[in-house]
């Protein structure tokens, strides 16, 4: 699981209202690389969730990301280096194993293969 | 298909490791994903701008359909309750995230955030109750009402949906308009038992200008030239007419019963003789 997805992804357990962002434990990550598409990093940036980026790129050891959030301007700088951070974070850093923990809950959905595991059980629905 | 697999066992269960290989392995099963995903995408109408758009794929299986919007070059995150069949997407290496998660269980996504979601022939799978605790109404209700949230304003859902009957036909479009979306549903072929596709597509948030056209059918059965302009439309939506009833206060007329007869005497049924009585109401004292 990339960490683009990690910044969608909320706790959908009745009842949680702070789902979001899920805490990454840390087993496995590997990296695969993937073709750098400006636009798609402008398009996606204003729907990105910081904060919540950052953190999660720092759990899973890349800690080249601003602490705080950039202005847009940034985006259409010619300087592409920002872009190329926020590709390989976004995109290239792969989950492999390990969990995703609810921040209010406690709950762990487990990661293995990439895939974190978002069944509920019959009382969490 | 000879047996809906929706009546055999709960999907998790049902697609186990062998069901997954043997889907993913069968060469009609691959074509014929890969051109409702292709459908999909073209009915899915995102702007024409060469951005690549963050997609969601619900019941992504194998990652068949992932594959053709990464053919496209999009982005897609895809969800499925069948672990086997994500494992043979890993095996497959598909470019796609995956979630295990059962999408009757509600999406947990943030608010506004995906550009467009399709389905290929998943969402009847909510119809039936495989668990106790589970009512298909309710599942179908929190499946569209997260989704409808997840969406950002203006972007499209497509379903490729296999409905069983009417009612379910009706429930999950009754659901999804609950839920908020627009739109309504496409029919492919509709006069074709075989390649009759049906496709619902909602819109989140804004109308919808104007619904693409359902596929024609084409006379042949090799012939699979599919042309738009003179399609058929099958879009029934939420402000559809009704049917005009052609009936009215004094019945369907004389002309109408003098055609009718002569249609059943055409296929050699015993027919009374026409008189001047014939298509006459009775006296009411009667």
């Amino acid at each position: 699981m990339r960490l683009i997805s990690h910044n969608l992804l909320s706790c959908n357990i009745k009842g949680v209202k702070n789902g979001f962002p899920l805490k990454i434990e840390v087993g496995e990550v590997i990296q695969k690389e993937v073709d750098f598409n400006a636009d798609f990093l402008r398009h996606m940036f204003a729907k990105i969730e910081w904060k919540a980026l950052v953190e999660g790129a720092r759990s899973m050891g890349y800690t080249e990301l601003p602490e705080d959030s950039p202005d847009a301007t940034v985006l259409d700088s010619a300087d592409d280096s920002f872009l190329r951070k926020l590709h390989h974070a976004l995109l290239e850093l792969h989950l492999e194993e390990g969990a995703l923990v609810c921040p209010e809950t406690g709950r762990k959905f487990p990661v293995s293969k990439g895939i974190p595991n978002m069944l509920l059980h019959e009382d969490e629905v | 298909m000879s047996s809906r697999p929706e009546l055999l066992a709960p999907p998790e269960i049902f697609y186990d490791e062998s069901e997954a290989r043997k889907y993913t392995s069968s060469s009609r099963i691959v074509e014929i994903q890969a051109r409702l995903s292709e459908r999909a995408l073209e009915l899915l109408a995102l702007p024409d701008d060469g951005v690549p758009r963050f997609l969601l794929d619900i019941g992504c299986g194998s990652g068949l359909s992932g594959e053709t919007l990464s053919e496209n070059g999009h982005q897609w995150i895809g969800l499925d309750i069948s672990a086997s069949m994500l494992n043979v997407a890993v095996e497959r290496e598909v470019e796609g995230d995956l979630l295990l998660g059962d999408m009757g269980q509600g999406l947990g996504l943030r608010a506004g955030v995906i550009d467009g979601a399709i389905s290929i022939s998943a969402v009847q799978w909510l119809c039936n109750a495989d668990k106790s605790s589970h009512e298909p109404r309710l599942r179908l209700k929190a499946f569209f009402g997260s989704l409808y949230r997840c969406l950002s304003r203006g972007a499209r859902a497509v379903f490729q949906v296999y409905p069983e009957n009417i009612a379910q036909r009706e429930l999950i479009l009754r659901q999804a308009l609950q839920a908020g979306f627009g739109g309504g549903l496409v029919v492919d072929y509709p006069h074709s038992t075989k390649k009759r596709k049906e496709f619902l597509v909602l819109t989140c948030g804004s109308v919808p200008t104007s619904i693409n056209e359902g596929y024609k059918e084409s006379c042949s059965e090799d012939d699979d030239s599919e042309d738009e302009e003179n399609g058929m439309v099958g879009v029934s939506d939420r402000n559809r007419p009704r049917k005009k009833q052609r009936t009215n206060k004094k019945g369907k007329g004389r002309e109408w019963v003098l055609r009718k007869k002569e249609q059943s005497r055409r296929k050699g049924n015993d027919v009374p003789h026409d008189s001047k009585y014939t298509a006459r109401k009775r006296k009411s004292r009667f």
